[in-house]
C-alpha cells in the first residue's frame, strides 16, 4: 500500500473522532447553557428589590426570598466556621503527623468513602445525634453542622492535597534550622497551602449551598415569615448569637416549595430564586478559580 | 569577572615557587662564572653547596605540578602553564648543575697554572645570565615575544663557544703546560653553550604556555 | 581501614566532631557499618563514594534529621566537640542538634517568602525578637555567603526571583544567620551548572575560615577541588579517610582508586 493511502485512512480516523468528541462536549455545554437561559428567561423578571426583600407569601407576586437567602447564608457561616477548623486540622494532622499505620489507612478509606455517602443519610444522622441526642433544636446550628459533616472530607480532602503539593525539601530545611513540626505548620505549610485549602473549601461551601435533602430531613422549615435575632445588637455586649437557635427555611427548600405549588406563578418565583442560587454558586467557583489563579501566580515549586 | 577562582591561589603559588627556583638558578650562574673568573676557590664552594637547595626545590615544584593537576583539573591556559612549568623545572635544575659543574672547574683549576686571558669565556657568561634574568621575565610576564627574542641570542652563545673553542685549542699548541686548565675552560665553555640552548628550550614553553603552539624542532624560520 | 594511620593524618588537627563505633539501621536494613571517623575543625571534609554507599546517610546523622523518618536506629556515637555530646544520643534533643549543625540540601530549598524573611527564619526561631539585630545579622549572613551585592537593594521581593545559583547561597545564608558550629552540604551543586557550581565552591572554600565543613558529593573533582579531608565509603562502610591530596594521588586502598580512577564495577 501507498504511504499517502495508509496516511490518509488513518486521518480519516482521526476526524472521525474529533467530531465525536465534539459532539459529547456540546451535549454538556448545550445542555447547562439550555438550562440557564430557560432559567433566566422564567426568573429573571423577578429579580428586583421586592423579590429580595419580601417573606414568602400565598400570593406569588407578593412572595420573596428573604428568609431563604439570609437562611443560607447563616447556615453557611455556620457551616464554613465549623468544617474549616475541624477539616484543615484533620487533614493536617493525617497529613503531617499521623504515622503511617493500618490505622491511618482505615481512616483514610473512611473519609474517602464518606465524601460518597448520599446526603440524606448525613440528614438522618443529624436528626438522631443533633436535633434527638444533643437537643440541638431544628435551628441554624444544626443545619450549620449537618452540612458541615457533609464537606468535612471534600476539605479534608482538598487539604490534603494542598499539602502534598508542597515538596518534601521544603519540610526538610525548616526543619533542619531547627523548627518543631507546629512551626513548620504554622510558618511554611498553611501559608503556602491556603490557595489550595481556600479553593477545596469554596467548592465544598458551593456544594453545601444547594443541599436540600438533609436539611429537609433534620426539619429546616419550607415557609418562615420572620427573620432570626440579629447578630448585632444595640445594647452591650452588642453582639449576640441567639440566631443559631432559630429555625429557618433555605433557598433550594423555599424554591422546592414553590415548584411543588399547582400555581403557575409560584413557578417563576421558582426560576427567580434558582437564579439567585445559580448566581451564588457561580460567583463561589469564580472566586475559587481566581483564588488559585493568584497562589499559582504566586508559588510555583 | 574579577572573582578569584579555587585554583588561582595555586596558580599563584606554584609561579612564585618557579620564581623564587628560577632566582636561584640565576644566582648559581653568576656566583659560579664570578669564581672562575676571580678565582675564588671559597665561593665556588658555596655554589657547589647551593646545588642541593635547587635540587629540593625541583622535587618540590615536581610535587605541586602532580598535586595542582591531580585536585585542580586546570584547563586550557591554566594547563599549559602547570604543563610549562612541570617541564621548566628540571630544565632550571640542569642550568643548576652545569654551573655546579663550573664551580667545580673553578676548583680543579685553582692550584694548576694561571691563564692569560678566558677569551669569549666571561661574554658568553654574561649573555648567559642576561639571557637566563629576561627568560623568567618573560616567563611571568607571559611575553611571547620577549622569549621569541631571546631564542635568537642563543646563536651569540654558541658563536662565543666556537670562538673560544678555537682560542683554546691555539693556546695548547702554543703552550702545552697550561693544557690541564685550559681543558677544564673548555668544559666551562661548553657548560655555557648548552645553558644557552636550556634557556632556549624555556623560552620555547614560554611561547606554548602563551600560545599553544609548540615552535622547537622547527627551526629559525618557526621562532 | 587502619585506625593508626587516621591518627597520622590528624594529628595537627583540632577536631570538631568524632564518630565513632557507629551503625545505623533504616528498618532492618544496616545502611551504616561501624564508621569511625573524625572531622578537622575549619577545614573541609568531603564524602565520596558511589550511589547508595551511605554517604548521605552518613551525613543526616549529624544534624538528626533522620530522626523526621519512622523506623530508624543508631548505634554508637558522634561527640560534638568541645562541648562533648553525643549528637545521637536519644537524650539529647534533636531540635538543639539541628540549631547547631546546619544543613545545606540538594536542590535550593529556598521558602516562598521574601529573601529576607528566608535569611531571617532561622533567626526568628531561635527567639531572636529585635528588628535592627535581625536586620544586622541577615546582612552579615548574606555578605558571607557572597550574595549581599545582588539582593541588598532587593530585599524584600521574593526569593523566587533568584536564580537556582543564588538560591542556592541564599540557603547557604538562612543557615549561616544562625551560625551554627558545623554546616553540612549534601550535594549542594547536583542541580546548578558549572558558572553557579563554581561560586558555591568558591563560598564553600572560603567559609572554612569561620566553620567546619561537611560535604557529600558525587562529583569526584569537586571533593579533589574544595576539600582539605576526604572519606571514601563504599556499601555502607569507611573505606579509606586521607588528605585529599593523597587520596587523589596515590590511595593506599584498591577499591579508592578503582572508584576515583572510574574502573568500578
Amino acid at each position: 500500500m501507498e504511504y499517502s493511502e495508509i496516511i490518509r485512512k488513518r486521518k480519516r480516523e482521526d476526524f472521525i473522532f474529533n467530531v465525536i468528541g465534539i459532539f459529547c462536549t456540546l451535549v454538556g455545554i448545550v445542555t447547562l447553557g439550555a438550562l440557564i437561559v430557560d432559567l433566566v428567561m422564567d426568573g429573571f423578571q423577578k429579580l428586583n428589590w421586592q423579590f429580595f426583600t419580601s417573606y414568602p407569601s400565598r400570593f406569588a407576586d407578593k412572595a420573596g426570598i428573604l428568609s431563604a437567602w439570609v437562611g443560607t447564608l447563616l447556615v453557611m457561616l455556620v457551616t464554613a466556621v465549623t468544617a474549616v477548623p475541624l477539616g484543615v486540622a484533620a487533614g493536617v494532622y493525617l497529613e503531617e503527623y499521623a504515622r503511617r499505620n493500618w490505622l491511618t489507612s482505615l481512616i483514610e478509606i473512611n473519609i474517602a468513602n464518606l465524601a460518597g455517602v448520599p446526603s440524606i443519610v448525613y440528614g438522618l444522622m443529624a436528626l438522631g445525634l443533633l436535633v434527638y441526642q444533643l437537643q440541638l433544636g431544628q435551628s441554624i446550628l444544626t443545619g450549620g453542622i449537618t452540612l458541615a459533616f457533609l464537606i468535612l472530607p471534600i476539605v479534608i480532602v482538598s487539604t490534603r492535597e494542598a499539602l502534598r503539593t508542597i515538596p518534601q525539601g521544603i519540610r526538610e530545611a525548616a526543619l533542619a534550622l531547627g523548627s518543631t513540626n507546629w512551626q513548620v505548620v504554622r510558618h511554611h505549610l498553611l501559608p503556602y497551602a491556603t490557595g489550595g485549602i481556600l479553593t477545596g473549601v469554596i467548592i465544598a461551601l458551593s456544594r453545601a449551598i444547594g443541599e436540600t435533602a438533609p436539611l429537609v430531613t433534620i426539619g429546616a422549615l419550607t415557609f418562615i415569615a420572620f427573620l432570626p435575632p440579629s447578630p448585632i445588637q444595640s445594647e452591650p455586649p452588642y453582639i449576640s448569637f441567639d440566631w443559631i437557635w432559630s429555625p429557618f427555611s433555605v433557598l433550594p427548600i423555599q424554591m422546592f416549595n414553590w415548584v411543588s405549588r399547582p400555581d403557575r406563578d409560584f413557578a417563576v418565583n421558582a426560576a427567580g430564586a434558582g437564579l439567585a442560587l445559580i448566581t451564588a454558586t457561580l460567583s463561589l467557583n469564580a472566586a475559587a478559580i481566581f483564588i488559585r489563579y493568584r497562589m499559582r501566580k504566586k508559588i510555583t515549586w | 569577572m574579577q572573582h578569584q577562582r579555587i585554583i588561582d591561589k595555586h596558580l599563584e603559588e606554584l609561579k612564585e615557587k618557579l620564581l623564587n627556583m628560577g632566582a636561584a638558578v640565576e644566582n648559581v650562574l653568576q656566583l659560579a662564572i664570578k669564581s672562575l673568573v676571580q678565582r675564588d676557590v671559597e665561593l665556588a664552594r658555596k655554589v657547589i653547596e647551593t646545588d642541593k637547595l635547587i635540587d629540593d626545590a625541583e622535587i618540590d615544584i615536581d610535587r605541586f605540578c602532580i598535586e595542582t593537576l591531580a585536585l585542580y583539573q586546570p584547563a586550557a591556559h591554566d594547563l599549559r602553564f602547570v604543563i610549562a612549568a612541570a617541564k621548566i623545572t628540571p630544565i632550571l635544575e640542569r642550568i643548576a648543575d652545569h654551573s655546579t659543574s663550573i664551580a667545580e672547574a673553578t676548583v680543579r683549576i685553582s692550584k694548576a697554572p694561571v691563564m692569560k686571558d678566558y677569551l669569549n669565556i666571561p661574554s658568553a657568561a654574561q649573555k648567559a645570565g642576561e639571557m637566563l634574568k629576561n627568560a623568567l621575565q618573560a616567563l611571568t610576564s607571559e611575553d611571547a615575544e620577549l622569549a621569541r627574542e631571546i631564542i635568537k641570542k642563543d646563536k651569540e652563545i654558541d658563536l662565543d663557544y666556537k670562538i673560544t673553542f678555537d682560542g683554546l685549542l691555539k693556546q695548547i699548541i702554543e703552550n702545552p703546560q697550561i693544557t690541564t686548565t685550559a681543558a677544564q675552560l673548555l668544559f666551562v665553555a661548553k657548560h655555557l653553550e648548552r645553558i644557552g640552548d636550556y634557556i632556549k628550550d624555556i623560552c620555547e614553553l614560554t611561547v606554548y604556555m602563551k600560545e599553544a603552539v609548540f615552535i622547537k624542532h622547527h627551526g629559525e624560520n618557526k621562532v | 581501614m587502619d585506625s593508626f594511620s587516621e591518627r597520622e593524618t590528624l594529628a595537627t588537627e583540632k577536631i570538631k566532631a568524632e564518630v565513632r563505633r557507629l551503625n545505623f539501621y533504616y528498618g532492618s536494613k544496616q545502611a551504616l557499618k561501624n564508621i569511625n571517623l573524625r572531622f578537622a575543625e575549619n577545614k573541609v571534609t568531603a564524602i565520596i563514594g558511589p550511589s547508595g554507599c551511605g554517604k548521605s546517610t552518613l551525613l543526616r546523622c549529624l544534624n538528626r534529621i533522620h530522626d523526621l523518618y519512622p523506623d530508624i536506629r543508631y548505634e554508637g556515637e558522634i561527640i560534638l566537640y568541645p562541648s562533648l555530646i553525643n549528637i545521637i544520643s536519644p537524650k539529647v534533643d534533636p531540635l538543639e542538634m539541628r540549631m547547631r549543625v546546619g544543613m545545606v540540601f540538594q536542590k535550593p530549598t529556598v521558602f516562598p517568602k521574601s529573601i529576607f524573611e528566608n535569611v531571617a527564619f532561622g533567626l526568628r526561631l531561635q527567639g531572636e525578637k529585635s528588628k535592627s539585630v535581625i536586620e544586622g545579622k541577615v546582612e552579615k549572613a548574606l555578605k558571607m555567603a557572597f550574595l549581599w551585592e545582588e539582593v541588598k537593594d532587593r530585599l524584600h521581593r521574593s526569593a523566587y526571583d533568584l536564580s537556582g545559583g543564588q538560591q542556592q547561597r541564599l540557603c547557604i545564608a538562612r543557615v549561616l544567620a544562625t551560625r551554627p558550629e558545623i554546616l553540612l552540604f549534601d550535594e549542594p551543586t547536583s542541580a546548578l551548572d558549572p558558572t553557579a557550581t563554581a561560586k558555591i565552591e568558591e563560598l564553600i572554600v572560603s567559609l572554612k575560615e569561620k566553620i567546619t565543613v561537611i560535604i557529600v558529593t558525587h562529583n569526584m573533582q569537586q571533593a579533589a577541588r574544595i576539600s582539605d579531608y576526604t572519606a571514601f565509603m563504599y556499601l555502607g562502610e569507611l573505606i579509606e579517610f586521607d588528605r585529599t591530596a593523597k587520596i587523589f594521588q596515590n590511595p593506599s586502598e584498591k577499591l579508592t582508586e578503582d572508584y576515583i580512577t572510574g574502573n568500578f564495577g
